[in-house]
């Protein structure tokens, strides 16, 4: 364990930080107090509905609304008209891209309609029974256009066109034709082909993976209001509030300062909540309606018209010498889209050979579109699908070379000073201790029986900072508040508590956390990329550091002291040398009770652009069993070890290995998106989208790998995205395990290991 | 949207017979509800059935059991001697959705609903069961099987309601079992569903035989051919794959989002074999 | 039609409402009682986050018309703790971090008290099969699971 870096929590040496410390809001939690997304409800309110496309690919060639206008306790309804156009202009969504073109489409279908469930027009009725009838009487005429809904064939060149005036970005020379091809990425390093060239064995394959949703338990909502000056206020379930305030001013043109949103509690997001959807609508329909509207998605909505990850199709090409150096790699990626372009193809390129050392590296991304609601970000998005791919044949290579897989991964791990193919080069990283940690466990050493096979992957994501503002407040009694700007999905707030107490020596319980509105503190970035407790914890070590300041300040002219005369330690101000027999030593408390007549209220800001965010590693290791007969798969046992630098809250962050493992095992083994031959998916809910139940998985033992991120105060990495990572590859490579078999596409279900199994004589028990 | 809940069967068919627009019985509701909440129905008439004591008893009778349409899976788990003498039937019902479905869902919804997958329905056929309907011209008992016509298409006339089932009484040394497969361990529906009962002698011959199997064809199957197989073997290797291959031979599944045809035949072939081999270890403790 | 008039006890408390026939009991509890505790995850019974008990039998409320329950006993999580006391379950959440979002917990610590009511020492297992009608995607269950079988411990132990 590395040691705590923080100041110890008051006078008795204790930390707050890296123990498994009660959440703040915990206790709102359990007893169903606690605000999400649907609970909120203002007097007066209007019930908004969305009619959505029954086509997955059609000309909208006109709308009639007025049968539904006509409707008695229909307040206001909004089409295409009332969102004005946006200009082509791309901005950071989460750790992806979006453009303004195209949100402003998303959020209502304007020339044509882009896929099953895409919005068309928005009703807001005094009753939900009202609401659904007007839907039912908004007359909208379609021209019902050919779709295209699989990768490969959205590339062909005779596929259906989404867009027009879509001609691909990064190809040379300049395509003259529009393609459902946004753009083409890559990245070079060395020389793949002399790499290939060197090495004694080449391992190629190719993979297809499907399209998985976030599945947040909690589906989208808002509530909005706006006044007749254009004042506004939404209440909505986000991971950043401060990026709705952006999107709902820049699309209904309203001043930044005239929107508040207050970030309720969120039901889960994982990438999903990091875009608008409902909120714009809210605020058209308040706008039109002069009362406030609350609106809520259905679970088939949430399916149909929020953002799952891409489908992919990945070719993977990796030569290695045969003493097990990896020598070359190559990948080329095909992601899906959805509508409009932003994929996470260009993490995707990036991330899949980062956890390697290696000379020659290639790869190339593909962002296409297709006709499936526009992807939103998942859980370290598009690096499951790179890396899972690598990890594949990987595992192939140290079966080939007769190489424990761990000791090849251990080979040609990256480590601190490793450039990585995607550029930077590695500081401190934990990978290696991670597959150490693996190879240590009973686990690994644990013996297995006839159709149980074990499967060993690693995996990467780069985390990040970014904008980030907090502010600390001494109150009279020596509590402290603490308001973050980053709405709390998993514990932010313990963690956050903690790093306070433990900077300013008061105790854990005398911290109280909230999550500020927009109008209450500067720009935050929003909670993604694993950065809300890095970055947090930053920006609070900073408002600290303020308020220390102050108080420091404060005491020189209680003491009649130099500066040089008193320091901060310990929790406290202490007087130095002669001044140390004259006073006795000023806490926070002590300061809270003397501030008006020492200056006024004790209160500090941290407002950082956070850098140095730090990689973070894991390896996971499963056992499963497959049942020769039926092609079920059952997961017996599996363990997570992953670096998290400091684990302020290791509790929490144990919480995000079994999340994130158990998340990649409904990926491997059952998610999908099913599409019929009409382009409209067929299990929009959660009977047949098949998210792992209790009874699906077993216990997820993890190990907390802690090597400090030397650029953050307490040595913290971002932890959320990675355990997403390697559950793919390892479940994939412990099935090969069991059966001999390797499987190349995704998800791993049973009709597909029962086919597989079957084509090799070995259904029999 | 009426809703009536009537005490009586006469108070329920009536209302029903006399529906003029659309009208749905309201057993359990985990089918009925999410279909109103998904807009697939909009009934103008719920008749709830629930208060009706005959579709929420257990009795014995004629040394076998009568079970109301309306007892929930959850009290059908709980009734010990019922579980001794059909737990495949038992087995079926409970593994119609979670434990939260399970104290609303019911048999006689199950079969209502009209499903090829419905879980309770293989183990009802396969038992010999008996559905008990009342109706504007009274009462009529209908084998489970020919109950339902195809999906969401069933035998009852206006106005007739299943108020019951009829298991029939159990010869010694007899049993039944049911088995599904679903890609998850819990929440799913049936991809493939085999129901088997049987009877041995004191050698451990099986001198009876029923087989039925769900969600492999339009209906849910009585396979004759099946019950043949084993009549007369003690399910030795050979018979296993009699029984086996009759299974399979009897389906027409279709391809979808739960499962390929291909899939299906061959599982349910495997899951008849494991049920029918539950059946008998059941049958000689018995 | 006119609406139903129901009358039912809530927690210990009489209650008295007015709803139309499609409205779930779900609907009810949220819309018109203000018992926002219980949660609207999918409205199909498929993810248990509405999670309450009715006449001592677990249901998910948005599988139960308002209209049925005229003279019968609901008890939601807004009735769980007693006065000042959390349940033991809700305790042993908090200790053992069994909740990251929050948004599933109602409704496992409704159907994990309905569970240690009918069983006091349940394997992993069968607290696993029972509780899979209730999705988590944020945990992987496994702390779930440790603070029922812990609090099941405890509870024994008296």
């Amino acid at each position: 364990m590395a040691e705590t870096n923080g100041s110890p929590n008051g006078t008795n040496g204790q930390h707050a930080v890296g123990t498994r410390t009660v959440r703040p809001d915990g206790m709102d939690k359990v007893t169903g107090r606690a605000r999400f997304g649907a609970d909120y409800n203002l007097p007066g309110q209007l019930i908004g509905r969305v009619l959505r496309s029954p086509h997955p690919h059609a000309r909208i060639v006109a709308i009639d609304a007025s049968r539904a206008e006509a409707l008695p306790g229909v307040k206001a309804v909004v089409t295409r008209d009332d969102f004005p156009d946006q200009p082509s202009e791309f901005i950071p969504a989460g750790e992806m891209m979006m453009n303004y073109k195209d949100v402003v489409r998303n959020v209502m279908a304007r020339e044509k309609a882009l896929y099953e469930g895409h919005a068309v027009a928005a009703v807001a009725a005094t009753t939900t029974a009202i609401a659904r009838k007007a839907l039912r009487l908004i007359d909208v005429k379609y021209e019902v256009l050919p779709h295209v809904i699989d990768v490969v064939q959205a590339m062909a060149p005779d596929a259906p066109l989404l867009h027009d005036d879509l001609f691909t970005v990064g190809m040379e020379p300049k395509p003259e034709k529009p393609s459902n091809i946004a753009k083409r990425v890559e990245i070079k390093v060395g020389d793949v082909e002399a790499g290939f060239a060197r090495a004694d064995i080449i391992v190629e394959r190719e993979f297809k993976t499907a399209p998985v949703h976030q599945g947040y338990i909690e589906p989208h909502a808002a509530l909005a209001t706006v006044a007749e000056d254009g004042t506004t206020e939404v209440w909505t379930t986000t991971q950043g509030h401060f990026i709705v305030r952006a999107h709902c001013a820049r699309l209904l043109g309203l001043d930044i300062g005239k929107v508040r949103v207050t970030a309720t509690e969120i039901g889960g997001g994982f990438g999903g909540k990091t875009v608008v959807y409902l909120e714009p609508l809210a605020i058209a329909l308040s706008k039109k309606a002069k009362r406030p509207v609350k609106m809520v998605m259905s679970r088939e909505e949430v399916f149909k018209a929020s953002g799952p990850t891409s489908g992919a199709t990945v070719r993977v090409k990796m030569g290695a010498t045969k003493d097990g150096k990896f020598v070359a790699g190559f990948a080329e990626l095909k992601y899906q889209a959805g509508a409009f372009q932003g994929s996470p193809v260009q993490p995707g390129t990036m991330c899949a050979y980062a956890p390697y050392d290696i000379d020659n590296v290639h790869v190339i991304g593909y962002d296409v579109v297709s006709n499936r609601p526009k992807v939103a970000a998942y859980r370290a998005p598009g690096a499951p699908i790179s890396e899972y791919a690598v990890e594949s044949v990987v595992d192939e290579i140290a079966k080939k070379l007769g190489i424990d897989p761990i000791q090849l991964r251990m080979m040609n791990a990256a480590r601190e000073g490793t450039k990585a193919a995607y550029g930077p080069k590695f500081g401190p990283i934990g990978l290696e201790e991670t597959l150490n940690s693996i190879k240590k466990t009973e686990h690994w050493n644990t013996p297995l029986r006839k159709w149980q096979g074990r499967g060993v992957a690693s995996g990467f994501w780069f985390n990040i900072g970014g904008e980030t503002c907090v502010a600390l407040t001494v109150n009279e009694d020596g509590t402290v508040s603490l308001m973050a700007g980053t709405p709390d999905i998993g514990g932010l707030r313990a963690s956050l508590a903690a790093v306070a107490a433990d900077e300013l020596g008061v105790p854990y319980d005398k911290v109280r956390p909230i999550i500020g509105d927009t109008g209450s503190l500067g720009f935050n970035f929003l909670t993604g990329g694993s950065r809300s407790a890095f970055s947090g914890s930053m920006a609070i070590v900073e408002a600290a550091k303020n308020i220390k300041a102050d108080l420091i300040a404060r005491a020189c002219k209680l003491w009649e002291a130099k500066p040089d005369q008193v320091e901060w330690k310990d929790g406290a101000v202490r007087p130095l040398g002669a001044l140390a027999e004259k006073v006795k030593p000023m806490t926070v408390a002590d300061f809270a009770k003397v501030a008006g007549k020492t200056g006024g209220p004790i209160a500090g800001l941290g407002r950082i652009n956070a850098q140095g965010a730090g990689p973070s590693f894991g390896t996971h290791l499963v056992d499963l069993e497959v049942d020769p007969e039926t092609g079920r798969v059952t997961i017996l046992r599996y363990t997570v070890a992953q670096d998290a630098g400091k684990a302020l809250h290791p509790a929490y962050v144990e919480g995000q290995y079994q999340g994130g493992a158990v998340q990649g095992i409904g990926w491997a083994l059952n998610e999908e998106y099913v599409y019929g031959d009409d382009g409209k998916l067929q299990n929009a809910g959660f009977l047949d989208y098949r998210m792992p139940v209790a009874s699906d998985v077993p216990m997820i033992d993890t190990v907390l790998v802690e090597v400090a991120n030397p650029r953050h105060p307490y040595g913290v990495r971002g932890v959320g995205e990675t355990p997403i990572v390697p559950p793919l590859g390892a479940i994939a490579n412990a099935m090969e395990n069991a059966t001999g078999i390797r499987f190349t596409e995704l998800p791993m279900s049973p009709p597909k290991v029962l086919k597989a199994l079957k084509d090799k004589g070995l259904n029999k028990v | 949207m009426r809703y009536e809940a009537p005490d009586s069967l006469e108070g329920a068919v009536a209302l029903l017979a006399g529906a003029t627009g659309e009208a749905r019985v309201l057993a359990g509701g985990t089918d009925l509800l999410v279909q109103m909440r998904a807009d697939i129905l909009d009934p103008d008439l719920i008749v709830d059935i629930k208060k009706i004591p005959e579709t929420r008893s257990i009795t014995e009778e004629k040394g076998g059991w009568r079970i109301g349409a309306a007892v929930t899976g959850a009290e059908l788990k709980e009734h010990p001697r019922l579980k001794k003498a059909w737990p495949g039937v038992i087995e079926a019902a409970n593994l119609i959705g979670s434990t939260q479905v399970q104290g609303r869902a019911t048999m006689g919804g199950n079969l209502c609903n009209g499903s090829p997958a419905a879980d309770s329905v293989p183990a009802l056929i396969a038992a010999g069961a008996v559905a008990t309907l009342a109706g504007p011209n009274g009462k009529r008992d209908l084998p489970v099987e020919d109950v339902m016509l195809g999906p969401r298409k069933l035998a009852l006339r206006k106005g007739e309601i299943v108020a019951s089932f009829f298991l029939p009484p159990r010869s010694p040394r007899s049993s039944d079992a049911y088995l599904r497969f679903i890609p998850r361990t819990e929440m799913d529906i049936a991809v493939v569903g085999a129901g088997v009962s049987l009877t041995v002698d004191g050698a451990g011959v099986v001198t009876a035989a029923r087989v039925s199997l769900g969600a492999v064809a339009a209906r849910v199957l009585l396979v004759p051919e099946a019950a043949q197989a084993i009549i007369g073997s003690r399910l030795d290797k050979p018979a296993q794959d009699r029984l086996e291959a009759a299974a399979q031979a009897a389906c027409r599944p279709i391809d979808d989002k739960r499962g390929t045809v291909e899939f299906r035949i061959q599982v349910a072939g495997v899951l008849a074999r494991r049920a029918a081999l539950i059946a008998l270890d059941r049958a000689r403790e018995s | 039609m006119a609406k139903h008039h129901v009358e039912a006890i809530v927690n210990g408390d009489p209650v008295e409402f007015l709803c139309e026939t499609e409205e779930t009991l779900l609907d009810v509890l949220r819309d018109t009682l203000n018992l926002t505790g219980s949660k609207e995850g999918c409205a199909s019974g498929d993810c248990g986050a509405c999670s309450v008990m009715l006449d001592g039998r677990l249901v998910c409320s948005c599988l139960v018309l308002g209209a049925e329950v005229g003279g019968r006993k609901i008890d939601t999580i807004e009735g769980m703790a007693t006065g000042e006391t959390l349940h033991p379950l809700q305790q042993q959440f908090l200790e053992h971090a069994a909740l990251q979002c929050g948004i599933c917990t109602p409704g496992f610590l409704v159907a994990a008290k309905a569970l240690l009511e009918r069983n006091s020492n349940p394997t992993e297992t069968e607290v696993r099969y029972w509780l899979a009608g209730n999705l988590c995607r944020c945990t992987g269950y496994d702390k779930i699971v440790t603070a029922v079988m812990d609090t099941a411990a405890a509870m024994r132990k008296g």
